[in-house]
This record gives C-alpha cells, structure tokens and sequence, in this order.
C-alpha cells in the first residue's frame, strides 16, 4: 500500500455507523510496550531506534494479524505527509515532529496504527466507528498478544507493562471515546460535565488528543488511571460513564428541540447554507459548521445526509490533504480557497 | 514594594494558592532566581504531570541518597526533573519511590490487567518489594496468572498490606468465577 492510496477513501472507523454513531464519532483504545533488551526512546540513540524499528517490523512480518498493513518510515517522508497521517487519527504530532528513527505501521483499513519509537517503542492503536470499546479491546488484545509471543516485552508481575511515562504503568492502556455534544455546549452544561469527568480521574481532550483544544463540539474522553483494575474494568467504567453523557446530550437535544426550535433550525439552515456556498473557509469555521450539519441531521432538521460524508469532509478538509489532494503546497488563503472548492463539491449531490 | 527576603526592589510578584488560600510573593531579581530553583526542585515535571507533589517528604533519606538505575544511568533525580524513566530497570532501581508515587498517581500500585504471553518473555521478573536494584531480568516461564495472583495475595497479607489484599482477593474471584 502506497501513501498516497488513502488520499481518497477513509478509514473504517470514520464509516459513521456503528453502535451510538449519531453522538459517538469513534472508540480508540491504545497500548504502549517496551522492549525489555532497549533503553526507552528518550535514553536511545539513532542506532539503537534504528534497532527498534528493525526488532518490531521483522515481528511484525511474522504475524498473520498485520498481514493487510504496511510500514512507513518516517525519516523517508516529508512534512506533508507526515501532517497527513496525524491528520486521519494515525499517529500523533509528537511522532510526526521529529521522524528520525521512527515508524509507522498502518492497516489498510486504517483500524490498526502502531506507532514505533514514539515516547515508548510501540504505542499499538486500534480504531473502531462508533461506541465500541469493546470490540476495540477485542482486536487489540489479540494483537498483543501475537506481538508479545514474537517481542520480549518489559513487565513486572507487580506493576505490569513499565512504560517512559509513570502515568501509564500497568495495563498501559488507554480506552478513548469521541463524542459530539453540541446540545450539552449549546445549553451550557458543557462545563458542568467536563467538570464530572475530571471528578471521577477521566480525561476530556480536543479533536486531536492530547493537547489539543475541543472544536466543533467534539470532545475526546479517556481514562487516566492504567494501574489497579483489569482491563475489562477500566473498559466498563468508560463505557458507564460515555452511557451517562449520551443520555445527557440526548435530553439537551431534545430541550433545544421543543424550546428553541426556530433558533435552532436558524443556526443548522445557516450553517449549511455556509458551506454550500462559501469561496474561502478556514478549518476552525468549517469544524464549526459540520457540527451544526451533523446536528441538523441527527435531530431530522436536514435530511437526505449522511455521517459518512460529513465524517469524511471533516478529515479531507484538514490542511496536509488539501495538499495532497491538489499535489502541492499551499499558502493560507489557498488551502481556505480549496477548501471550500471541496466542500462545496462534496455537498452537491445532496439534496 | 520591597522585596520579602532582602530590601531590594521587588520586581517580581507571585501568587500561590496553597489549600485554596491566595499567599502572594514580592521578590527582587536575585531572589526570584533563587526561589525559581528551589522550586523547580521541589516540583518535578512527572509530579505536576500526576498532579501531584512528593517532595522528601514521605522518604527524605531516599532522595538525599540520589539513586541511579544501574542500567541505563539515570539518577531519580533526573527522573523526577524530566518525568520519563530511562529503561524498564529504572524501575527496580526505583521501586522504594515508585510504589509511593504510583498509588498516588493510579491509586494502587497492584497491576491487575493482562500479561505477557509466551516462554522466556517475562522479562523483568521479581517483585517490588524483595528483589534489589541489582536483581537481573531474568528470562522464565511465566507462572499462571491465577497462581501469581494468590502468591501476591499470601504475601500482602504477610506485610500487613490490607488495602492491595483486598484489591488482590477481588481479582482472584473475579478470575474464578469468569474460568
């Protein structure tokens, strides 16, 4: 599989359906793993990452899981690219910021990334659409365990899988939900959740992880504590908790529904009329809207749509695909030009 | 305004929220930077990623003795400053701090999730709490989890560790039940 074969299509899990598809974009559940025979990345050098790199892929090879994936090096890529593969949710910008020595191990589907030589030697993720934890840990748990039949992995009976970061010791796992609240933002009771969330030790993030700022309504939730409670349990408490908060944004819909109808319906309609029809739009304002778009489309105010569309635009819009897509770079003014280009022939066949 | 530590202009003001009271600091140039020092000592980049704060006080006398990993080099000093450890045997060189700090970053230093498959791949064996800094990674068959679980369960209840008892007894009915 070539890079540039992903232009064009998207991942499975952004296939818009699945379980709670309608509030929940996408479950994510990761693992990290060290090799016990090599110091962790910090402490490495080029020779000893390169050792790595070798070490994982050759395990890789062999295993009939990863028979459909392909691994890129990152120090072989440019820029672009590598801002494209964080762009689809494949590996993160710290992985993308500096590529010396590092790697990238994708399935074509795109459910499956492993990240090598990130802040640990592999960071395994599995992606699935919708609320589905635990079909991720399924999938994930058997390539793990594949992986550490091959790779001689660092352990302790005590504390589990020992990771660079003292805060993933143990089941290094982490399980990630995004949802999309824009009822819970829209009434002003967003705060009160993140608030609970941060209450009960889970953790809410922005649209591209750690770091990131929460735009168009879409809010990334996970566990922090990895030590002390199975796998299955972290899983069932996530999953208890993501139950709640839909509960809540679906009551907030249905309040905006009977008593903001017409400011609602005024917010959606204008929201699509934008990117029918803008020239130039930026990705914060484009986010923006297909939150209301999709909004629109959950509550049966705009019809006709689907999650797979809109799912797609909020990806293909995003700045290294623009680039892609048009083969070559672009300044600012550019990238919003094509932009709303993309969108606008993205939504034409719709009604 | 004068400084609160000599009688130089202060020039820089800090607010510090200790317990939810404000206690605000004036400080010159010179004592700023001294304090800044002090301060960077005593909060490590992997304390504040906890949220948390175990400065000397819990086990002063490991900290004055500045342990190093006997592997990879790095001191738990450097560890505190950078948060990440250097090698998986950072952590036996550091198991004394480490089950202080990690039952306050997780609120159990009791690992019950899965293990490692295969022969000849536990690769850092030993327990926290009886095999030193110089114990090497020893390649064995891993034990049943089951097995390894009431060993634990034996020994917590030895060293009067109630809490990780507890939190071992349920693991191991949770076990039988579901096998």
């Amino acid at each position: 599989m070539e890079l540039n074969d992903l232009i064009f299509h998207t991942g499975e899990w952004l296939r818009g359906t699945g379980p709670g598809a309608n509030i929940v974009l996408s479950s994510r559940i990761r693992l990290a793993r060290n090799l016990v025979a090599f110091p962790f990345t910090n402490r490495a050098d080029k020779k000893i990452l390169d050792e790595v790199l070798r070490t994982v892929s050759a395990a890789v090879r062999e295993i009939p899981l990863f028979a459909d994936t392909t691994l890129f090096s990152l120090n072989e890529m440019d820029n672009i690219d590598r801002q494209f593969l964080v762009e689809r949710h494949l590996m993160s910008h710290d992985h993308a910021a500096s590529p010396a020595g590092k790697g990238l191990v994708v399935s074509r589907e795109e459910s499956l990334s492993v990240m090598i030589n990130e802040e640990d030697h592999l960071r395994i993720q599995v992606l699935h659409s919708g609320f589905d934890l635990n079909g991720a840990w399924e999938a994930i748990d058997r390539i793990d365990t594949a992986l550490s039949e091959k790779l001689a992995f660092a352990f302790m009976p005590d504390w589990g899988f020992l990771t660079a970061c003292p805060t993933n010791t143990g089941t290094a796992m982490r399980g990630s939900v995004m949802l999309h609240l824009p009822a819970l933002v829209m009434t002003r009771q967003i705060n009160k959740v993140l608030a609970a969330i941060a209450k009960l030790s889970f953790a809410s993030r922005g649209f591209y992880g750690e770091g990131t700022q929460a735009i168009g309504n879409f809010y990334q939730i996970s566990n922090q504590v990895s030590l002390g409670h199975s796998e299955a349990d972290i899983i069932q408490n996530i999953n208890g908790l993501i139950r709640q908060i839909i509960e809540q944004e679906e009551q907030a819909r249905q309040v905006l529904l009977v008593q903001n109808r017409a400011v609602l319906e005024d917010k959606i309609w204008r929201a699509w009329g934008i990117l029918r029809n803008a020239r130039i739009i930026s990705s914060q304002e484009t986010i923006e809207q297909l939150s209301m778009v999709r909004l629109g489309m959950d509550v049966g105010i705009l019809n006709g749509l689907d999650h797979k569309i809109l799912n797609e635009l909020f990806i293909m819009t995003q700045p290294a695909h623009l680039q892609k897509i048009e083969g070559k770079k672009l300044n600012t003014l550019e990238r919003d030009t094509k932009r709303a280009g993309v969108i606008r022939d993205k939504l034409q066949s719709m009604p | 305004m004068k400084c609160d530590k000599c009688a130089k202009k202060a020039t820089v003001h800090l607010t510090e929220i200790v317990d939810g009271k404000a206690m605000e600091l004036h400080l010159c140039e010179d004592c700023a930077r001294e304090q800044s020092q002090v301060m960077e000592q005593q909060f490590g980049l992997a304390d504040l990623l906890a949220g948390l704060t175990d400065f000397g006080k819990q086990i002063p006398e490991v900290r004055k003795s500045s342990v190093s990993c006997p592997v990879c080099g790095l001191s738990y000093e450097d560890f505190r400053k950078f948060g990440r450890f250097g090698c998986a045997h950072c952590y036996q060189a550091f198991q004394a701090q480490l089950k202080v700090l990690l039952k306050k970053i997780h609120g159990s230093s009791v690992h019950l999730g899965k293990h490692p498959q295969g022969d000849g791949l536990m690769a850092v064996t030993g327990k926290p709490s009886d095999s030193g800094p110089s114990a090497d990674p020893v390649a064995g068959e891993e034990p049943n989890e089951l097995e390894s679980l009431r060993a634990r369960l034996q020994e917590a209840i030895r060293n009067e560790d109630f809490e990780q008892a507890v939190q071992l007894r349920d693991r191991i009915r949770e076990l039988e039940q579901n096998g």
